[in-house]
C-alpha cells in the first residue's frame, strides 16, 4: 500500500539559545487518520505544533503539506491552505457571541473583510451555515450568548466548531480535553471521532484513554525527539515508553503515568 | 427603537445648543469629541494603545493652517489636504508600529510622535513656538462665510457627525468584526487565516485620518495651529478623555471629551487655574481606581444589572 502523507516534517529542529526543544523530528501524518502526539511534560509537543503552524520559526528542517514545501509560509497563509490549529488554553473570542465566533471564521473566505464602509448585515448570509456548525457541536441554543459566559467544555466545543468553519484539510488540536471534567471529555472525544471521519487530525493529548480510543497512530516524543511510533498496542507495550513516563514523573504519581500503568 | 429616539433627541439638542451656550466652546467640545472617537476606534475596538495620537491632530491642524494662510483656497480644500496629510502619516507610522505589540506599540508611537513634534518645532513653515496665527476660516464652497460663529458651528457639527457615523459604521462592518476578533484573541485570529497586521494597519490609518479631520477643523475654529496640538500632553489628554468616558463604547469618548473640555474651561476662570493639571491628574486617578469602565461603561453595567 502506498502511503499518502498530508503532512511531513523533515529533520525538524528548534533551538532556544543552546537548548534543543525539538531535535531532528521526522513526523509523517497519513491522510484520513487521527494521529496523536504524546510524551511527558516538556517533551516538545506544543513546540512541534507551534512550528507546524509557524507560530515559531524552525531553526532547521522542512515542513511539507501535501508534498509542498511550506517552511517559508507564515501562520495566516498556512491556515488559508487548510491547516488549522486549536490552542491549549481554549481560544474563543470571549466578548463576541457564539454565533459571531463561528461567523468570523466563515468570513475569512469572503473578499470584503476590509470593507469598513459596508454594513455588517452583509454577513447575515453566513448565519445559516454558522448555525449548522453550532448544531453539529450541540451549541445552537447558545448562539446568542457571549462566548465568555459558556462553561469550559462548551468553549472547547465552540472552538472546534470555529475551526471546522474553515473546512480544514488537517486539524491540529492542542490538548482538546485538557482541564475538563469526565463528562465533557467524552463529549469532546466523541466530537473528535465524528470530525475525524472526514478529515485528518493531529492532536496533542494527555488523556491516554482518549488517545487509546481515538488514534490510529501514536508518536511518542521525549526530550524533543521521536522515541517511537505505532498504534496503541505497539506503543504501550514498548518498555522505553513506560520508562519515559515513569522515569520522568515517578515521584509525582502523575495522572498520565498512572493511566499508562492502568491501561497499558 | 429606543436608541433611535435617543439619537434624535441628542441631535435636536446639538442643533439648538449654540443658542444656549457659547458656540466656540461647543465647537471645541465637538473637535475633541471627534479626536477622542478616532482614538477610541483604535484603542477600544482594535485594542491598540497609541501614545502619540496628537501627531495626527497636529498634522491636520498645521497643514490646513499653512495652506489657508498661504494660498487663497476654500476651507473644504484646506481640510481635505490636512486630512490627506494625516492619513499618509498614519500609513507610514502605522506600518512601523503595528509590527509591535502592547507596550512596545505604545512606545513606538510615542517615539515617532516626538520625532514629528521636534520637526514641527524647527520647520520654517510652522512658526515654531508662536504657531500659525490668524488662520482664515474662509468661505465654505466659496460662498458660505464661516466667520460667523453660528454658521461655523453647524459646519463643525456636520463634520463631527460625518466622523462619528463613519466610526459607527466601521465598528459594525465586516472589517469591524475582524478588528474585534483580533482585539479579543489575536493568535486565534491568525490561526483562522487572518493577516492581522493588515487589519491593524487599516484601523490605524482610519483613526489617524479622523484625528487629522479633528485637527484641521480645530485649526479653522480657533484660527490657530500651534505646538499644543502635537505635544505629548495632547496624546495623554485623549487617553484620559477616552478612559473617563468609557473606552470601547460609542458615546464614551464624546462624553469624556465634553467633561474634560468643560472642566478645563471652568477651572481656567477659577482660583485653581494654575493647578489644572493637578486636578486632571486626580480625576484620572479616581477614574482608574473607581470606575474603570468609564462613565458610559459604568452606566451600561448599571442598566444591565437593574433592568
Amino acid at each position: 500500500m502506498s502511503q499518502d502523507y498530508i503532512l511531513e516534517t523533515r529533520n525538524l529542529v528548534k533551538e532556544f539559545k543552546g537548548f534543543t526543544a525539538v531535535d531532528d523530528v521526522n513526523l509523517k501524518v497519513e491522510r484520513g487518520t487521527i494521529h496523536a502526539l504524546i510524551g511527558p511534560n516538556g517533551a516538545g509537543k506544543t513546540t512541534v505544533f507551534n512550528l507546524l503552524t509557524k507560530f515559531l520559526t524552525p531553526t532547521r528542517g522542512q515542513l511539507l503539506f501535501n508534498g509542498r514545501d511550506i517552511t517559508k509560509a507564515d501562520s495566516a497563509a498556512i491556515a488559508r491552505m487548510g491547516v488549522v490549529r486549536s490552542f491549549q488554553i481554549s481560544a474563543v473570542f470571549p466578548h463576541l457571541t457564539v454565533l459571531e465566533n463561528v461567523r468570523v471564521a466563515l468570513q475569512q473566505k469572503r473578499t470584503d473583510s476590509f470593507a469598513f464602509w459596508r454594513s455588517e448585515k452583509v454577513l447575515d448570509g453566513l448565519n445559516e451555515r454558522a448555525l449548522e456548525l453550532l448544531d453539529s457541536v450541540g451549541l445552537r441554543e447558545f448562539s446568542h450568548a457571549k462566548a465568555v459566559d459558556l462553561p469550559y467544555g462548551r468553549k472547547r466545543s465552540l472552538e472546534i466548531a470555529t475551526t471546522l468553519a474553515l473546512d480544514p484539510e488537517l486539524l491540529l488540536l492542542d490538548e482538546p480535553t485538557q482541564g475538563m471534567g469526565h463528562e465533557d471529555v467524552s463529549v469532546v472525544a466523541e466530537l473528535i471521532k465524528e470530525v475525524g471521519k472526514e478529515r485528518t487530525i493531529l492532536m496533542v493529548e494527555h488523556n491516554l484513554n482518549v488517545v487509546a480510543d481515538l488514534s490510529d497512530t501514536i508518536t511518542v516524543l521525549q526530550r524533543g525527539a521521536i522515541l517511537t511510533e505505532g498504534d496503541y498496542q505497539a506503543v504501550s507495550a514498548d518498555p522505553r515508553v513506560r520508562e519515559a513516563y515513569m522515569g520522568v514523573e515517578a515521584d509525582e504519581t502523575s495522572p498520565a503515568a498512572s493511566k499508562m500503568e492502568a491501561v497499558g | 427603537m429606543k436608541n433611535k429616539k435617543l439619537n434624535l433627541v441628542l441631535l435636536g439638542l446639538a442643533l439648538v445648543a449654540p443658542f444656549a451656550l457659547y458656540p466656540v466652546f461647543l465647537m471645541k467640545v465637538l473637535c475633541f469629541a471627534l479626536f477622542a472617537c478616532a482614538f477610541n476606534l483604535l484603542l477600544g475596538y482594535a485594542g491598540l494603545l497609541s501614545f502619540g495620537h496628537a501627531v495626527f491632530l497636529g498634522t491636520g491642524s498645521y497643514v490646513t493652517g499653512y495652506l489657508m494662510l498661504t494660498y487663497s483656497i476654500t476651507p473644504e480644500i484646506g481640510i481635505l489636504a490636512g486630512v490627506g496629510a494625516s492619513a499618509l502619516l498614519g500609513l507610514v507610522y502605522g506600518k512601523l508600529a503595528v509590527k509591535r505589540e502592547g507596550i512596545y506599540f505604545a512606545m513606538v508611537t510615542l517615539a515617532l510622535a516626538q520625532l514629528a513634534f521636534f520637526f514641527y518645532l524647527q520647520a520654517p513653515f510652522t512658526g515654531g513656538e508662536d504657531g500659525l496665527q490668524g488662520v482664515p476660516r474662509g468661505e465654505l464652497f466659496g460662498f458660505i462665510d464661516l466667520n460667523n460663529n453660528l454658521t461655523m458651528y453647524y459646519f463643525v457639527l456636520a463634520v463631527f457627525l460625518f466622523g462619528f457615523l463613519l466610526i459607527q459604521r466601521t465598528i459594525h462592518s465586516p472589517f469591524g468584526q475582524v478588528m474585534k476578533a483580533i482585539r479579543e484573541n489575536e493568535p486565534r485570529a491568525i490561526s483562522l487565516g487572518y493577516k492581522v497586521n493588515q487589519y491593524k494597519l487599516l484601523a490605524f490609518v482610519l483613526s489617524a485620518t479622523l484625528a487629522g479631520l479633528a485637527g484641521s477643523t480645530k485649526a479653522l475654529v480657533f484660527q490657530l495651529s500651534s505646538l499644543t496640538d502635537v505635544h505629548w500632553f495632547m496624546s495623554g489628554e485623549v487617553v484620559l478623555m477616552t478612559l473617563l468616558g468609557g473606552m470601547g463604547t460609542l458615546w464614551g469618548p464624546v462624553l469624556g471629551a465634553g467633561t474634560i473640555v468643560s472642566m478645563q474651561n471652568f477651572l481656567a476662570s477659577s482660583p485653581l487655574a494654575n493647578y489644572i493639571h493637578v486636578v486632571m491628574g486626580v480625576v484620572f486617578i479616581l477614574c482608574v481606581l473607581t470606575f474603570r469602565n468609564g462613565m458610559v461603561g459604568e452606566l451600561q453595567k448599571l442598566i444591565r444589572k437593574n433592568f
